[in-house]
């Protein structure tokens, strides 16, 4: 059985539905990133997990018991708030300690649980410090070590990341799967910053419009993104979108693209005559300058070095601009002027344009 | 820093010593009086400088008030201590009530709450002698006139109304998501609210308590209704100083700085809580 289990939970304001049926299941010790744009619920949802709100449908399982009625106290989890929520009365320790003082810790464990974990989190030599006197980065992770301290069985985080400085966060990025798997804990973790669900979760759920419109692991919704939407999301720069109407010829399937006819994997024999939406990962698109069979014709407007990378804005033939990125190379610089373009047919994506949903190949 | 030319200087320095003396001066004058004979109060023209007297301080103090027409008791001394039961008494009520209730208001929405908590603020719109014929009736059937029980019920309807829309602002400048964190962190409502809601606007509570007193202990009518000479506060207690003989200035006088001492000392010393908490808004975590 889930150890975390949402069915269809819905969630509704004044100002229309913010959640419309969730449903989730999460696995003991599994960190599920949610991932979504700003507004889509992502923290109503960790809310309503908390029993800080309650839903207006459905259930809520945690370990296995309907706890949609609880009180907040009962329920066993610990959370990280975006906007912190430290006690400002309290010092740093106080604030880390109050998840531990509500379960009758003897002192002594306190303070040794509390060090620990500020350790880990690098707040050991402000602990006696009130929360005003921390800036952002440290209250976040007070927030955090408040979250972490009483070892909760599910833990939920809400972009805890956020007011980090880069440098940090990168750290913390590398650092916290670790640090979560340690804890045993069951973990949502809610963000903004598609790298950061990359990097962080054993699976991505994300919250668009409502409902969750993919839940699955980061490669997967990175490869076989479930609707356009989710598609446009991950990734930068962000996926090219083509119209297109594949056609059947005599020898394989033929595609319009930038002026030119390429031919299609015939694994999209089903997809012939629909009106698609072309999906071409910047990445997946080479720029040569020698013409091919299965290239088309392309004009590069830009070129912006980025050392690791390089992003060329190409102009196709019939005026449409897309993205290419390539990976930086010793390479005399690349000329903006005409050149041509192809790509992997094996590393696309089609949508079906009227429904947004992903077209897979079948295979034959 | 910015500059000001001297004129602009000599100005404000005028100005200010005006405004100084417009509202010091009376107080200043009837510390004088206090120490002043009758006579002395009432030469034309008044004298800086008069040979001081502590026998108004005495009088009231043994309560034997002599006069050309023989020795009249006065109850001050009691009055000054049933102002300090009454006002102590009906604020420490008010509070238990009223800041719960304050919590109630600004976290929850209820039905006809905000009807509720207009219809108590709407106590301090009416002018009291609009309630106090009824009121006097209905005690006197109650057993309540001239009861301490009596005159603090009726004390709530100036200190609960105060307390409760001062503390309700502080609550709700505290955000909730503090309070669900606390909650998260397995602590009941009850010990969110000791602690973390209450500390919290512990300056807003310091502040309407102090005020509350302050205004329960100005209060006139009434007690003066309500009460009888054992029961009332200072605040009636000097209309004993009308006698038969003539109106005792200096006994008044010497009541006044009595009776305002324990007021001006409680908020001196509590003048920091009155700055931080009547100046909303240091919350922001």
């Amino acid at each position: 059985m889930a150890h975390l289990e949402l069915q269809a939970v819905s969630k509704q304001f004044k100002t229309g539905k913010v959640l419309d049926g969730v449903s989730l299941e999460a696995e003991r010790g599994e960190i599920i990133c949610i991932f979504g744009p700003s507004g889509s619920g992502k923290t109503l949802l960790l809310r309503l997990i908390a029993g800080v709100e309650q839903p207006d449908e459905g259930v809520i399982l945690l370990g296995g018991h309907d706890v949609t009625d609880n009180a907040p106290e009962t329920r066993g989890v610990g959370m990280a708030f975006q906007n912190f929520a430290l006690f400002p009365h309290m010092s740093a320790f106080d604030n880390v300690a109050s998840a531990l003082t509500a379960r009758r810790t003897p002192p002594d464990v306190i303070r040794a649980k509390v060090e620990k974990v500020a350790a880990l989190l690098k707040i050991s030599h402000v602990l006696q410090h009130a929360p005003q006197e921390l800036s952002n980065g440290q209250k976040q992770r007070t927030g955090l070590a408040r979250a972490l301290v009483a070892d909760p069985k599910f833990l939920l985080l809400d972009d805890p990341l956020r007011n980090v400085d880069a440098k940090l966060r990168y750290e913390m990025r590398l650092e916290l799967p670790a640090l979560l798997k340690a804890s045993g804990s069951t973990v949502l973790y809610v963000t903004q910053d598609y790298k950061e669900a990359m990097a962080l979760g054993d699976r991505i759920a994300v919250l668009l419009d409502g409902v969750f419109a993919q839940i699955a692991n980061p490669a997967e919704v990175y490869r076989q993104p479930a609707t356009l939407s989710v598609a446009r999301l991950f990734g930068e720069p962000t996926i090219n979108l083509i119209p297109i109407e594949p056609l059947a010829s005599p020898d394989a399937l033929k595609i319009g693209v930038g002026g030119a006819w390429l031919s299609f994997p015939p694994s999209y024999a089903h997809a012939v005559g629909k009106s698609c939406v072309l999906g071409l990962r910047p990445e997946s698109i080479v720029v040569e300058t020698v013409n091919s069979r299965e290239s088309f014709a392309v004009d590069v407007v830009a070129v912006t070095p980025l050392n690791e990378k390089t992003l060329l804005l190409l102009r196709t033939a019939d005026g449409r601009e897309i993205l290419a990125s390539e990976a930086g190379t010793d390479e005399a610089p690349r000329r903006r002027g005409p050149a041509y373009a192809r790509f992997d047919p094996s590393a696309v994506l089609l949508f079906d344009a009227a429904s947004g949903r992903r077209v897979p190949p079948q295979s034959a | 820093m910015e500059h000001t030319s001297l004129a602009e200087r000599i100005f404000r320095g005028v100005l200010v010593a005006l405004i100084v003396v417009f509202f010091l001066f009376p107080i200043f004058w009837i510390f004088l009086m206090s120490f002043q004979t009758n006579e002395d109060i009432l030469r034309i023209p008044p004298r800086i400088f008069f040979e001081p007297t502590l026998s108004n301080y005495s009088a009231l103090i043994t309560g034997k008030l002599v006069t050309v027409s023989g020795t009249l008791d006065i109850a001050f001394m009691k009055n000054l201590w049933n102002s300090v039961l009454l006002s102590t008494a009906a604020v420490a009520i008010a509070l238990i009530l009223g800041v719960p209730a304050a919590y109630a208001f600004a976290r929850y929405k209820f039905r006809l709450g905000e009807d509720i908590a207009f219809t108590l603020l709407s106590f301090r719109f009416a002018p009291p002698l609009l309630v106090l014929l009824p009121l006097s009736l209905y005690f006197q059937q109650l057993g309540l006139t001239d009861t301490y029980a009596g005159l603090i019920w009726v004390y709530q309807l100036i200190a609960l109304p105060l307390i409760l829309w001062i503390v309700r602002g502080y609550f709700e400048d505290v955000p909730p998501d503090i309070e669900y964190a606390y909650r998260v962190a397995g602590h009941s409502w009850w010990r969110t609210f000791i602690g973390v809601a209450i500390p919290l606007a512990r300056p807003g509570i310091a502040a309407a308590g102090l005020l509350a007193f302050i205004f329960c202990w100005n209060n006139f009518v009434f007690a003066l209704i309500l009460a009888s000479a054992d029961k009332q506060p200072v605040t009636v207690g000097a209309l004993a100083f009308v006698t038969a003989s003539g109106i005792q200035y200096g006994q008044i006088a010497a009541a006044i700085v009595l009776s305002a001492t324990p007021t001006l000392a409680l908020a001196l010393y509590a003048q920091r809580y009155l700055v931080e908490g009547l100046s909303l808004g240091a919350l922001k975590g």
